[in-house]
């Protein structure tokens, strides 16, 4: 009972694979357009790849080599979508809509309904049984959208950013959801909020450019991140660059830092990366000198508000962050465009392979 | 009336409504003119003669049964338009809307080349002992291949408004394509079906050249209420204003009917709205 | 008519009479024609003559029944010839059609009717110049297409069984006398189609879609090779007699009634007679 899948779509300069054990989650994110809607609507058989192979429980979805070969149609794939819009059928009550999947699947009318209503009182929406979508909110019409994906027994559920569209008194309701309905089901995810990839998955799938970046347990990805998208989702700081001798070298600079995943000297001329914390970031407006200080001269770019503090971005479009209070803020006279001095202790910095 | 209108900003300038007023008249003035023509004494033994009753009837029936065929004819055209992909689409999307330009006398030519006698299929069907000029089938024709551009181009915009996302949701669903046609997506466009059907019953009510032509005009045969009119003129002027308004006050009738005013926002056409809880919770839409 | 105010004026009557020729035109039962010079610019034809009292002049419209087509379009050329400084305008239309925009106020000068009753509308309105003249006559014929594929020989041959045959309806002129023949052979006609215009009734002739259909002698003379003809004894029982009057309110009665003194007098009758109508 495996899902593997493999496909690449040379116009949008995609290129993945991924499977997925029995009863796992799987979070994906990544940066627009990095491809993980498409990576969904392969699966679902909505998108046809170049080439590629999928197969879920034994049944090819598709086995295609430049666009010719064998290709599973949507509805008997056994997947179920779920999208950010809940899209319920409007001219249907919310039961009907529930029941179509089994329906659909050739369910006798009256067999469908008792499903149907066994799966609305999983997602706690018995009550909207007779409403149409048209009168339900948000939150309670995602649901119902849950409840309508799940009464088909999909082998694998694909959920695309479900909690997007829905306002912060319903997102959490709807995550503690998905966390009862997930567990031992197998699902892609895919997700902006790092809380989904923390409480819904087992993995996480960092995409960038149509490409993997980085994958791996959720905890692993955010305490050592090594794309830059993962180190954004865990508020880090990340250089990338070469190792060398006690530090990493990115461009002209030296970085120095903790290594204590690899003790001694480092293995010269792999390729590393060296992440550190904003808060650990301190802005001047002149050279420092002396202390294992790490020091880079950068162009301030933007400045927003974070917590009680105001986090300066600077750098090649806003790579490095800095969180300074307000008032130091205001004593430096920081601006966008101007030139400053980005220090943090050696102490503060963790250098890895990449 | 002197209280304002709650609802927002209309967004018309006050002059579009003395053009407007002038295109509305420009429609309203000949059919007053008409109905202050109408002998009334005599108005209902002119409609209930035999030959308007018979007349009257025929039209309805073939308009009915010419609808119906432009349904199940327009209804794949229409969704091959607006959703299929293949060699040539816009060509046919032009060949389908012909019958809007071309004079229905022309059609009616047309027609009868080819179901005629002599005619590219008519020749065939002769044979097989089928014969349709000068028949009731005829004027069916004749008025579906008039009608049929309105039904196809309706439902056409009304498809490709509606996007096929909840055709796609209801395949991940597991929903066969025609189980996707049934359920999914004529429900969902039953508002623009109905109307395009609408037009296509008024089109054929009021086909008159193609008919004349491709048909004949023989009463209870081929004598719909156009012909009957354009027959009543050569000597009862009477009558044939009197039967002038009972057509259009059939078509006002039928489009009357179909055109209601769309209720509080609901798409659906056959559902009945459940009360609205006062629930705390929701209550609201997205 | 030869001072500017009468030019003026003969300005004014010939945009109507166009106007007029187009709208008779839409009409959508037999096909009315417009002569080509409908629409020709004021100025030429009004040209006249400034000094001449007896010279003829100007524009004459005449509404004439669609039968009349091709020998009217002959004599009104003919007329134009004989009358240099003149111009007949000429409108096609099924009588009853030209008998009510004439009823309407529409310019005619001079009206031709294919039958005796929309003349009489007319005169009981008291919107003729004087009394109408009868020029010509017209009879009825079976028109068959030239392979007579149902073999029609007589009047009977049209109610065998089988025989798909067309008539003008009641109403019109030519179905009145259809009517009349009827009786008169004593057989009844179940016709396929009962049209309003004998033009229609040709058309479905010639196309093959009828095996016969009663139409006038001069229609199937006008089909040329088309339609064959066979004539019948019980025509002479429903014989259309063809009237032709000046319009009351015409501005030009002197040209009007020159033009219909051409159509009525010796030329005319050449001319009808040569085309199959006959003589009153």
């Amino acid at each position: 009972m495996t899902f593997s899948v493999q496909a690449a779509v040379a116009a949008r300069g995609f290129d993945v694979s991924l499977s997925l054990l029995p009863g796992e989650t799987v979070a994906i994110m990544g940066p627009n357009g990095a491809g993980k809607s498409t990576l969904l609507n392969i699966v679902a058989g909505l998108l046809h790849p170049d080439s590629g192979e999928g197969e879920l429980d034994g049944k090819t979805l598709f086995s295609l080599e430049s666009g010719r070969g064998q290709w599973t149609a949507p509805h008997r794939r056994g997947t179920a979508l779920l999208a950010q819009e809940p899209l319920l059928f409007p001219h249907l009550s919310v039961l009907e809509n529930v029941a179509f999947g089994p329906r659909s699947a050739g369910v006798p009318r009256r067999d469908a309904r008792k499903s149907a209503l066994r799966w609305l009182a999983e997602v706690e929406a018995t009550e909207l049984q007779s409403r149409r979508p048209a009168q339900l909110s948000g939150g309670q019409a995602q649901r119902v959208a849950v409840a309508r994906a799940l009464a088909t027994d999909p082998g694998l559920l694909l959920l695309d950013e479900p909690m997007a569209a829905l306002d912060i008194h319903a997102a959490p309701l709807l995550r503690r959801l998905l966390k009862r309905v997930l567990a031992g089901r197998r699902a892609i995810i895919i997700t902006h909020d790092v809380l989904d990839a923390l409480m819904l998955a087992d993995r996480v799938m960092i995409l960038e450019d149509g490409r993997i970046a980085e994958q791996g347990p959720t905890r692993e990805i955010l305490q050592s991140p090594r794309s830059r998208f993962a180190a954004g989702l865990a508020g880090l700081n990340l250089v990338s660059g070469t190792l060398a001798g006690h530090g990493l070298l990115a461009g002209d600079l030296e970085i120095y830092g903790q290594h204590d995943e690899l003790p001694g000297q480092l293995p010269a001329g792999q390729p590393g990366v060296a992440v550190f914390p904003p808060s650990a970031v301190s802005v001047f407006l002149t050279a420092a000198h002396g202390s294992p200080r790490n020091s880079f001269a950068v162009t301030v770019t933007d400045l927003e508000p974070y917590g009680d503090r105001i986090r300066v971005r600077a750098g090649d479009g806003g790579r490095l962050s800095a969180d300074v209070t307000p008032e130091a803020a205001a004593d430096l006279g920081l601006v966008p465009g101007l030139q400053v001095y980005f220090v943090v202790k050696a102490a503060a910095v963790t250098i890895y392979p990449a | 009336m002197a209280q304002a209108r709650s609802s927002g900003y209309g967004g018309v300038p006050r002059w579009i409504y003395v053009i407007a007023a002038a295109g509305g008249l420009f429609v309203l003035l000949p059919l007053a003119a008409m109905v202050a023509e109408v002998n009334w004494p005599q108005f209902i033994p002119l409609v209930t003669s035999e030959s308007s009753l018979t007349a009257l009837g025929l039209s309805l029936r073939t308009s009915a049964a010419s609808t119906a065929l432009c349904l199940v004819l327009g209804v794949p055209l229409a969704l091959v338009l607006a959703r299929g992909r293949f060699p040539g689409q816009g060509l046919l999307r032009s060949f389908v809307l012909l019958p809007l330009v071309l004079p229905p006398v022309v059609g009616g030519i047309a027609l009868l080349y080819t179901f005629g006698r002599q005619g590219l299929l008519g020749r065939t069907l002769e044979v097989a002992g089928v014969q349709i000029a000068f028949s009731t089938t005829a004027v069916v024709l004749a008025q579906t291949f008039v009608a049929l551009p309105f039904l196809v181009v309706s439902l056409e915009g009304a498809l490709r408004t509606a996007g096929n996302r909840y055709e796609a949701v209801a395949a991940t669903l597991g929903a066969r394509p025609t189980t996707v046609l049934r359920r999914v997506t004529i429900p969902l466009v039953l508002p623009g079906l109905a109307s395009g059907a609408v037009l296509s019953f008024a089109r054929s009510l009021g086909e008159f050249g193609a008919t004349l032509t491709f048909a004949g005009s023989l009463q209870g045969v081929t004598r719909t209420l156009p012909l009957e009119i354009y027959l009543q003129r050569e000597t009862d002027a009477d009558a044939a204003v009197a039967l002038s308004l009972v057509l259009v006050a059939v078509a006002a009738a039928v489009v009357a009917l179909a055109y209601r005013r769309p209720r509080s926002g609901d798409s659906t056409s056959a559902g009945r709205e459940s009360p609205t809880a006062a629930h705390a919770s929701g209550g609201g839409v997205t | 008519m030869s001072d500017f105010r009468g030019r003026r004026r003969l300005v004014a009557v010939m945009v109507a009479a166009s106007l007029a020729g187009a709208l008779s035109a839409c009409g959508p039962a037999a096909p009315a024609g417009n002569a080509p010079a409908g629409n020709a610019p004021a100025g030429t034809a009004a040209a006249g003559n400034p000094a001449g009292t007896g010279q003829l002049s100007g524009t004459v419209t005449v509404f004439a029944a669609a039968s009349l087509k091709g020998t009217f379009t002959q004599l009104a050329r003919e007329f134009e010839a004989k009358n240099p400084g003149t111009k007949v305008t000429l409108s096609f239309a099924g009588s009853s059609d030209l008998a009510t925009q004439i009823t309407q106020g529409a310019p005619a000068d001079v009206f031709a009717s294919a039958d005796t009753k929309n003349m009489a509308k007319l005169a009981d309105a008291g919107l003729l110049d004087g009394t109408a003249t009868n020029f010509a006559t017209n009879v009825l014929e079976i028109a068959v297409p030239p392979s007579n594929p149902a073999s029609i020989a007589s009047f009977d041959d049209l109610a065998k069984p089988g025989v798909k045959v067309v008539v003008c309806a009641s109403q019109v002129p030519c179905g009145a006398a259809a009517d009349a023949v009827e009786r008169a052979a004593g057989v009844a006609l179940s016709p396929v189609s009962e049209e309003s215009s004998v033009t229609d009734v040709l058309g479905k002739v010639t196309s093959g879609e009828a095996d016969a259909g009663l139409v006038y002698v001069t229609d199937v003379k006008s089909a040329g090779g088309k339609a064959k003809g066979i004539p019948f004894d019980e025509a002479s029982k429903a014989v259309n007699t063809y009237p032709i009057a000046t319009v009351r309110s015409s501005r030009n009665k002197d040209l009007a009634r020159a033009f219909i003194a051409m159509v009525a007098g010796a030329e005319g009758r050449n001319t009808l007679s040569a085309a199959g109508f006959g003589t009153p």
